[in-house]
């Protein structure tokens, strides 16, 4: 960095700080053993005059580093916010007086606890500069929507209206998707009494009046390289031409498939030709277009069944686990098509659980009811041609008998299958500058990773699914519909929505250089020294958002715009060459090389914790607010996630006296509550290998231990800390103190 | 209160929940001028008082730390607390809103560091708790309260109590002469995301929750888990404080039926699933759990979650719409009549405490809007042209589940987003 580095290290007195520890004498550390540049105390720092005292020293005295020794990082974050300095904070007030006990002979310890966090934050200030942010950031408000079906529609429509330039890509000759082949759709506004009509013509014309959307039909996607700003995307047409067009953002709407019915011979689909799946009776429906609807043979009906879970919600092999959420609803639709022409067709719905939720559900339900549809409970066993008709073996399980039902047309509500192009674990990767399209893949991604969204569950596309269910492992890459998750068009359209916005603030944000969730507005993003690197790979394997790419020599090539700055590229480098402005191996290296380490037989063990800034530190802070205490002995460094921890810092730590390291992450697995995804999950395989150092080093493996911790965890979290110290007690001090 | 800044290119998002802080960070994070108000001393919304989420049985402060980092780093969010819409008027692009901000007595000088709440007596019934626990007269709203600022309850102003948590702040943070203030300002677009309440249990006669003890809601049972709740985290009946290991549950309590709430809540099924969850994870083998029910609607993708549950030998279903409970007197547990559907056999099941799957009605009653918008039979805001550009995010929309609510406030922030784009663009 060229500009000097000046740092101003400030400390409260306030919240009980100045009665329980001599600030005088941290002072006295900042300047003299951390070297700040300028040390205040100050009775009550986040007050309008402690707050104007630090910003008189930025403007008029050149301070560019601000070291705040007062409370936690999380609390009075509107007083301790100045622009243009890069600002680190010594959790004295959370992290020291409020899990210490008030008494003489803890004073000792709990003043060594805060010079040490006083030291630290002065030390990482000087790895810290301003992330300056890239400077070769594009701003592209164009939206590539791939699918042109009702989700499709929905984003390109939204998105329009906002101001964005559109092109939707369609791999058949029409728009409209699954919904185009269907009659009509479940009520979507009050009083949700009648099927009502599809709305798909509705979405055509609009497309078709704006001039801010362009379609490209009977098209797919031959490669989609770049990153959230700069996508360039090939999009080739059946007859084999390409044409290259760049992108901000994608919304995969590529919606899904009917289940294969076929797969399920004991409901005589495939025997029968009267035995129909729902997408197939909305198909009749609107070829019929209002007039009755007949059996395949050409007679009337006079009664239909509707079979409902038809190989889903089951664990048999092939069926879908899942309910498909819409097809009850669907049922009780296409019984109103009959009822409606005809009030004496019988229509039975066979269910075991009949599902229509929310406002509007119920109320077509009932609607069903007083039309005269008939709901049984049951569980059908088998479908089978009898005289002319079928008959329909069930378990009545209201009755608790074994019963049938001789019916002229079967329809059965089979689910809908993700079609979400493919999985990535399951197929080989290409070699780096070796592209090859793969025919069925939707987005046929050039990326390291593989070439279409990693899936979580089921074949549907991976999201964090409850607080922040649009977010995709690949930036600027947004599912939408029912690749994302089994859904009715009602649902379809809103989801829809909401991912054209996130795909238009994905447009903004890589236009500023900012990241996307959930460091949104982050401007640091990783440098890498290529001199070096070793072309070991792990940064490009590990990538949770699969933003790092290979080139041909195998030397990793950043995308900027797709990195969601977890670290975990950091953390993986086995020679630390990835380091971000403000966090890098050196900024917590340092912090944890600048403790003070007494010598071996002061009997004060150090022990260093490194927790998750999202839910382990905030849970070492709340604990502090209800005064649970932990041992004198720690020094906790929040880390951006658990995967951004690099094994030097431990290898580093116990080299350097420590004598136990505490590594606190998030939940892994399929209910991962990392906020990074794999963060977590890759730091905890990482750390396995951790035993090796300690065997090299001649150390207990009891010396480090790793953990899951949750945001509420505020008793057991610092129970860890005390364990670990209770450890130490045991296996005694490590001994490597010099 | 600072001067707020707001112009026709500038979002009002009305309410600080799930939804509302989603709706408000969304816009925002797209460079939007956002002012997030909240009627309440804090954001979070429901969802604070809940223990865990279905289907990741996760914590919902996880997702709020986020939340509240972002609010924290955004400078394009204007969050104010205890403020309510008082008036609107205009049109999509240029609505007139008058903003009402109720005193709190506390300055942006407060620390958290506790010491009024401490230094006063009086205490109410907690909001957070649904009443269960108490909370001081001076209080943080809850552990993970944001802003992280202490509250004065209004009742103790012009009491000893006031002056006593005065004079113990060293920070001159309180203002015992804060007055109610009435604001001004121009939006553009709205959104309303004033959430759900659970149906007043009450009106139940027959589950007799106002006569019976050991009848809760489960709303009231989140709390029961909270380690920071009422009972310390335990799961102890109200009555006598005896541990509850057999535990009911009775489903569509209020909704689905037309003497209530006549929609399905949707959310309750799962969150009944969810909560025999917490019985195991307090009592292992001895906890048990019946689920009275009438569909278990565990839709889409989570129905997995469901399965588990079925299998789970300590959980029973009776397919069943209880007829009525009655309190055993001599040991207080309650006593569920009905008959099961499934093969019609009478029941009465005691059990240890019965939890009411309350269903969830929207927060605002239709008749309370302060400006006309469509409202469907069940009390949600439709999306319809003629509201303009007020737009419903969350369960003021529709019974959602906090993945759909967060799903429909993103949505609605896109709507407001054309509409000032739209603003700007004709004034630029």
């Amino acid at each position: 960095m060229a500009e000097d580095i000046k740092i101003g290290a400030y400390i409260c007195q306030g919240c009980g700080i100045g009665e329980r520890v001599d600030t005088a004498q941290l002072a006295q550390v900042a300047q003299r053993d951390a070297k700040a540049n300028i040390v205040k105390e100050h009775p009550f720092l986040c007050n309008a005059e402690g707050v104007k005292m630090i910003q008189d020293d930025i403007d008029n005295e050149g301070v560019n580093r601000v070291a705040i020794c007062a409370c936690s990082r999380r609390a009075k974050t509107d007083a301790f916010s100045f622009d243009n300095v890069a600002i680190t904070r010594a959790n004295l007030r959370e992290g020291v007086i409020w899990i210490r006990p008030d008494t003489d002979e803890a004073r000792e310890t709990t003043q060594e606890m805060a010079e040490d966090y006083v030291r630290m934050a002065v030390t990482e200030t000087k790895y810290m500069s301003l992330p300056t942010g890239d400077e070769e950031t594009k701003y592209t408000p164009n939206l590539l929507v791939v699918g042109g079906g009702v989700s499709g529609m929905t984003a390109a429509i939204e998105a329009a209206k906002a101001g964005y330039s559109v092109a939707i890509i369609e791999k058949t000759g029409a728009l409209g998707g699954a919904a185009a082949n269907s009659w009509k759709r479940i009520p979507q506004r009050g009083p949700y009494a009648d099927p009502e009509d599809t709305g798909v013509d509705a979405l055509i014309s609009e497309i078709e009046a704006n001039d801010k959307i362009t379609v490209h039909l009977n098209s797919t996607i031959t490669k989609t390289s770049g990153a959230p700003g700069r996508f360039s995307v090939d999009i080739t047409t059946e007859s084999g031409s390409t044409v290259t067009e760049n992108f901000g953002a994608i919304v995969q709407a590529s919606g899904y498939k009917e289940y294969d019915a076929s797969q399920l011979p004991e409901f005589g689909y495939g025997k029968s030709a009267n035995v129909v799946t729902q997408a197939e009776l909305d198909a009749m429906a609107k070829e019929a277009n209002g007039a009755p609807l007949k059996t395949k043979d050409g007679k009337d009906v006079t009664s239909v069944a509707f079979i409902q879970c038809v190989g889903q919600r089951s664990d048999k092999e092939g069926h879908l686990p899942y309910c498909s959420g819409h097809c009850c609803s669907t049922s009780i639709k296409q019984a109103m098509y009959f009822k409606d022409a005809n009030p004496d067709i019988d229509t039975n719905v066979i269910y075991t659980d009949l599902r229509t939720p929310g406002a509007g559900g119920e109320d077509f339900y009932r609607s069903g009811q007083r039309k005269g549809i008939t709901f049984t409970k049951g569980e059908v066993s088998e479908v089978v041609e009898s005289g002319g008709s079928l008959e329909v073996k069930f378990r009545d399980l209201i009755l608790a008998e074994d019963t049938s039902e001789k019916v002229d047309l079967v329809v059965l509500a089979t689910g809908q299958v993700a079609n979400a192009g493919v999985n990535i674990e399951e197929v080989d990767q290409d070699e780096p500058g070796q592209f090859t399209v793969n025919v069925d893949s939707i987005l046929n991604m050039d990326y390291r990773q593989g070439k279409d969204l990693p899936q979580l569950k089921y074949g549907f596309s991976d999201s964090h699914f409850i607080c922040f269910p649009y977010e995709t492992r690949r930036t600027g890459i947004y599912a939408t519909g029912p690749v994302r998750r089994p859904m009715d068009m009602q649902q379809a359209i809103e989801d829809a929505t909401g991912a054209a916005m996130k795909a238009i603030q994905a447009i903004e944000n890589a236009a500023k250089g900012r990241a996307a969730h959930p460091r949104s507005g982050d401007l640091s993003f990783p440098h890498f020294r290529r001199e070096g690197c070793t072309q070991c790979k792990r940064c490009t394997v590990e990538c949770p958002f699969g933003a790092i790419d290979e080139d041909e020599q195998r030397f990793p090539v950043f995308n900027e715009e797709r990195c969601r700055r977890c670290g975990t590229c950091m953390g993986a480098c086995p020679v630390r060459v990835i380091s971000f402005e403000n966090y890098s191996v050196d900024s917590v290296g340092q912090q944890l090389k600048i403790v003070d380490i007494p010598d071996e037989f002061d009997e004060k063990p150090r022990i260093l914790a490194l927790a998750c800034e999202n839910d382990a530190y905030p849970a070492l802070d709340m604990a502090a607010m209800n005064k649970v205490e932990y041992s004198a002995f720690v020094r906790v460094i929040p880390v951006r996630c658990l995967g951004s921890v690099n094994l030097i810092w431990i290898t580093d730590a116990l080299n350097s006296g420590y004598d136990g390291v505490v590594l606190m992450g998030c939940q892994k697995g399929e209910n991962y509550q990392c906020h990074f995804v794999k963060g977590s999950e890759i730091a905890h395989i990482r750390m396995s290998k951790v035993d090796d150092t300690l065997q090299s080093l001649s150390l207990e493996p009891e010396r480090v231990s790793v953990h899951e911790v949750a945001i509420t965890d505020i008793e057991r979290a610092p129970g860890i800390i005390n364990e670990m110290a209770e450890t130490i007690e045991k296996i005694g001090m490590s001994p490597f103190k010099f | 209160m600072a001067d707020i800044i707001a112009t026709n290119e500038t979002i009002l998002v009305v309410g600080g929940g799930i939804s509302g802080m989603t709706a408000a960070l969304e816009a925002a994070e797209c460079g939007k001028q956002v002012i997030l108000i909240e009627k309440g001393p804090s954001v979070g919304g429901r969802v604070s008082q809940l223990y865990k989420y279905f289907p990741k049985l996760c914590h919902p402060t996880c997702g709020q730390e986020i939340n509240q980092r972002r609010i924290k780093a955004n400078k394009n969010v204007r969050l104010l607390t205890m403020t309510e819409v008082a008036e609107v008027s205009g049109e999509a692009g240029n609505y007139s809103v008058t903003l009402k901000t109720a005193p709190r007595y506390v300055t942006e000088n407060c620390t958290a560091c506790g010491d009024c709440g401490e230094a006063v007596e009086a205490e109410f019934d907690s909001e957070h708790n649904y009443g269960l626990g108490k909370r001081k007269g001076a209080y943080l709203p809850h552990q993970m309260a944001y802003p992280q600022r202490y509250v004065l309850d209004p009742s103790i102003i012009g009491t000893p109590d006031a002056t006593k948590a005065k004079e113990a702040c060293k920070y001159d943070a309180i203002d015992l002469d804060m007055q109610e203030e009435t604001t001004s300002i121009t939006v553009g677009a709205i959104i309303w995301a004033t959430g759900w309440r659970p149906y007043d249990a009450n009106k139940i006669q027959p589950y007799g929750y106002d006569r019976f003890a050991n009848v809760i809601t489960s709303v009231e049972f989140e709390r029961l888990m909270d380690p920071h709740g009422p009972t310390g985290g335990k799961l102890l009946r109200p009555s006598d404080g005896k541990e509850a290991k057999d535990i009911a549950f009775i489903q569509c309590a209020g909704s689905r039926d037309r003497n209530y709430l006549k929609h399905c809540s949707r959310i309750c099924c799962m969150a009944s699933l969810k909560q025999t969850t917490y019985v195991r994870e307090k009592y292992a083998d001895d906890g048990k759990a019946t689920i009275y029910y009438i569909d278990i609607r565990a839709i889409d993708r989570i129905d997995d979650f469901y399965q588990n549950v079925k299998a789970d030998e300590n959980v029973s279903f009776i397919k069943s719409k209880v007829a009525k409970i009655e309190e055993d007197k001599a040991s207080g547990n309650p006593v569920l009549h009905g008959v099961n559907t499934e093969g019609y056999e009478r029941y009465a099941n005691p059990h240890d405490l019965v939890v009411l799957a309350v269903g969830m009605e929207p927060s605002v009653a239709s008749e309370d809007f302060p400006i006309k918008v469509t409202v469907n039979d069940n009390g949600f805001i439709e999306q319809d042209e003629a509201n303009g550009a007020i737009f419903a995010a969350g369960c003021a929309s529709d019974a959602l589940d906090v993945n759909r609510a967060v799903q429909s406030a993103t949505a609605s922030a896109l709507r407001a987003i054309q509409v000032v784009n739209k603003v700007a663009g004709m004034e630029g």
